[in-house]
């Protein structure tokens, strides 16, 4: 039972890690909570469900397909809704971000229906691993602890997100646009004054947390087998709070951020089932709780207010 | 005529016609009309009280759904009857003491409103220590958290069933009377010394600190005034629409709030109360977009989903096009009507 929660934790954990990630690269570079996020995660799902349920293409392609629709539509977002209020206040940028949350929420409800779909996974990711064979669990699964069932996806999600992530760095702290958008994280009006294309940088940053944010979705949708366009608000929301967790502007702790939250949210049902009700609230009240011990999160740099 | 008796003549006769157009409204306007301008007196309450926080004081709170639902389960907690209240709690039984618990609907609306005010004075002293966006997130998850809360303490509130049956106690009078008082106090508090400190806030915190401004305390005070506001429309809405349940406050009823609020003009009373106007008669306007509609010999299906989606494309285009909204900050009076705009403009052309 605990190793079956373990994963289950891993696997939620990972997932808001990976959403979180797109979370805190836009929030570093442009101290915008980019609402529309969960959203986009929203579509990547969809867009893997079209492509492969309705109109049967291969999941390979599919994926492919998912990513990149999913990351237009980020790219079209910062372009249509974020980059006119570059020069504007903050909050406005904020309102902006809510709208177009919104917006997308309800294009789902128009273009895709209301109604959730199922979505068929495959038979090879969801056929019951053969632990046993494997690693002698059976200490674990003595009577009424109960028993063990693993399918493949509880290890391929958070394997493909750590990739992924690994990836990411490997992006931001190792190549030229990588090194601008730390540039511009630091300091935007610097980093123009460089030669930097500043809004191609903004515009990378918002392609690849789109991308990330699809993968997520592509893979929430296999886990759990359904889609509908509300599904990426929770998550969404759950996400940032993992980001602010983390230390909003750090990769490795929105990760980090990320599988706290998976843990402490499954470890709680399942350690407290008559709590269940409130497994919403868990997540929000850990953010009041870092926000007021400690605002820069776990990773997060100390930011000074400039005046 | 000078322009003061003229403004006192125009003041007199709006005045006068509104109170004609509530006295003639129920006789001759229909339930749906009826609620829809009732909608919009509450609308105007509840962006009034937005306003102060967010427009007036500059703080960015997006909670005012769960103040909102405080206000409305406290307010109709109040005035069930025991008789109701001992038939509805289905799945698990009331808490004893607040069975028999009784007031007038005045008395909710007011209990209703410092109910709201207590807890968002409770939230304020650790959350206002936060600024800009993070306090906007932070609200948001204590308005989630007191909306989970409510959907979970089932003997108190009825859980995810709701309350039902709550008398119709909101009419023109009493949702034109309360937005009548919020705008007074609004008025006589924003043209007092304290709203000249909340703008002070607002504009510059570091130099209103300078000024010997004890910038938090003021921040508290305006916060929980604008969470009283919430509450209040919170338990007029409930008292309008007779039914309420934990799914009504989610994060969409702050938006909608926002909207009216920055399509009216951030830190304009008059302008909020345009915004209400504009957004709640459109919010109802729009739903012929989702249902089936005939030109001439073509049937349009209704389109579920079609309602928020051009609401939130005006959102955008607001705060992208016309970020100041209707009245930006300026006010409305029949000087700027007539568009004489007296000595302000003469001196700036001279400059």
């Amino acid at each position: 039972m605990f190793v079956q929660n373990f994963f289950n934790a891993l696997g939620l954990g990972a997932l808001y890690g990976l959403i979180a990630v797109g979370y805190t690269m836009v929030y570093g570079i442009l101290r915008l909570i980019n609402f529309a996020h969960g959203d986009i995660f929203m579509l990547g799902a969809y867009f893997v469900f079209f492509a492969t349920i309705q109109y049967k293409l291969p999941w390979a392609l599919g994926v492919a397909l998912a990513i990149g629709g999913a990351t237009l539509c980020g790219l079209l977002v910062d372009r249509i809704a974020y980059r006119p209020l570059r020069g504007a206040p903050r909050i406005s940028a904020l309102i902006s971000a809510i709208g177009v949350s919104f917006f997308l929420q309800n294009l789902g409800v128009v273009v895709f229906t209301g109604m959730p779909r199922a979505v068929i996974r495959p038979r090879e990711l969801t056929n019951p691993l053969p632990i046993k064979d494997i690693i002698p669990l059976e200490f674990l699964q003595a009577g009424r602890i109960g028993e063990v069932r693993l399918i493949p996806l509880a290890i391929w999600v958070p394997v493909v997100s750590f990739l992924l992530v690994a990836v990411l760095l490997w992006i931001v702290y190792k190549t030229k646009p990588g090194l601008a958008m730390r540039a511009i994280s630091r300091d935007i009006e610097t980093t123009r004054l460089m030669g930097v294309s500043v809004d191609r940088v903004i515009a990378l940053t918002f392609a690849l947390g789109s991308a990330l944010a699809a993968f997520a979705g592509i893979m929430w949708a296999l886990r759990y087998p359904r889609v509908e366009p509300f599904m990426g608000v929770i998550p969404g929301f759950k996400a940032f709070i993992a980001a602010v967790f983390g230390g909003i502007g750090s990769i490795p702790g929105a990760m980090i951020g990320g599988l706290i939250l998976g843990f402490v949210e499954i470890m709680s049902v399942a350690f407290f089932p008559h709590l269940s009700g409130y497994r919403d609230a868990f997540a929000f009240i850990l953010l009041i709780f870092i926000l007021l011990v400690k605002p820069t999160g776990l990773l997060g740099e100390r930011m000074e207010e400039k005046i | 005529m000078s322009n003061g008796t003229r403004n006192a003549i125009l003041n007199f006769l709006a005045v006068g016609g509104f109170v004609y157009f509530l006295w003639w409204a129920p006789e001759n306007l229909d339930g749906y009309k009826l609620r829809i301008i009732n909608l919009i007196a509450i609308n105007a309450i509840l962006g009034l009280s937005l306003n102060l926080v967010y427009g007036m004081t500059g703080m960015f709170s997006l909670g005012h759904a769960g103040f909102m639902a405080i206000g409305a389960y406290v307010s109709a907690l109040l005035v069930l009857t025991p008789g109701q209240k001992a038939t509805m709690w289905i799945l698990e039984p009331m808490v004893p003491w607040l069975l028999n618990l009784h007031a007038p609907f005045l008395i909710s609306l007011v209990l209703g409103g410092a109910a709201a005010a207590f807890v968002g004075c409770l939230i304020a002293l650790p959350v206002l220590r936060l600024g800009g966006d993070y306090l906007g997130i932070a609200t948001l998850g204590f308005a989630e958290v007191i909306r989970i809360l409510i959907a979970n303490l089932i003997p108190i509130t009825n859980g995810s069933l709701g309350l039902k049956g709550i008398p119709a106690h909101t009419d023109l009078w009493m949702s034109y009377g309360c937005l009548g008082a919020v705008l007074f106090f609004m008025v006589r508090l924003m043209n007092s010394n304290f709203g000249n400190v909340l703008r002070a806030v607002r504009d510059d915190e570091v130099a209103a600190k300078t000024m010997g401004i004890d910038t938090f305390k003021i921040r508290v005070l305006a916060f929980t005034i604008g969470c009283f506001g919430g509450g209040l429309g919170g338990a007029l809405l409930g008292n309008l629409l007779t039914t309420i349940d934990p799914r009504m406050f989610m994060f969409i009823q702050t938006f909608n709030i926002l909207m009216i609020v920055v399509v009216g003009g951030l830190g304009s009373m008059t302008g909020t109360i345009m915004g209400s106007v504009f957004v709640t008669t459109m919010l109802e306007w729009l739903r012929i977009t989702e249902s089936p509609m005939t030109i001439g010999s073509l049937r349009i299906p209704g389109i579920p989903g079609m309602r928020m989606l051009i609401f939130s494309l005006l959102l955008i285009a607001v705060i992208i096009f016309r970020s100041q909204g209707i009245m930006g900050t300026r006010e409305f009076s029949w000087n700027w009507f007539f568009g004489d705009w007296g000595d302000g403009r003469k001196a700036k052309g001279a400059r």
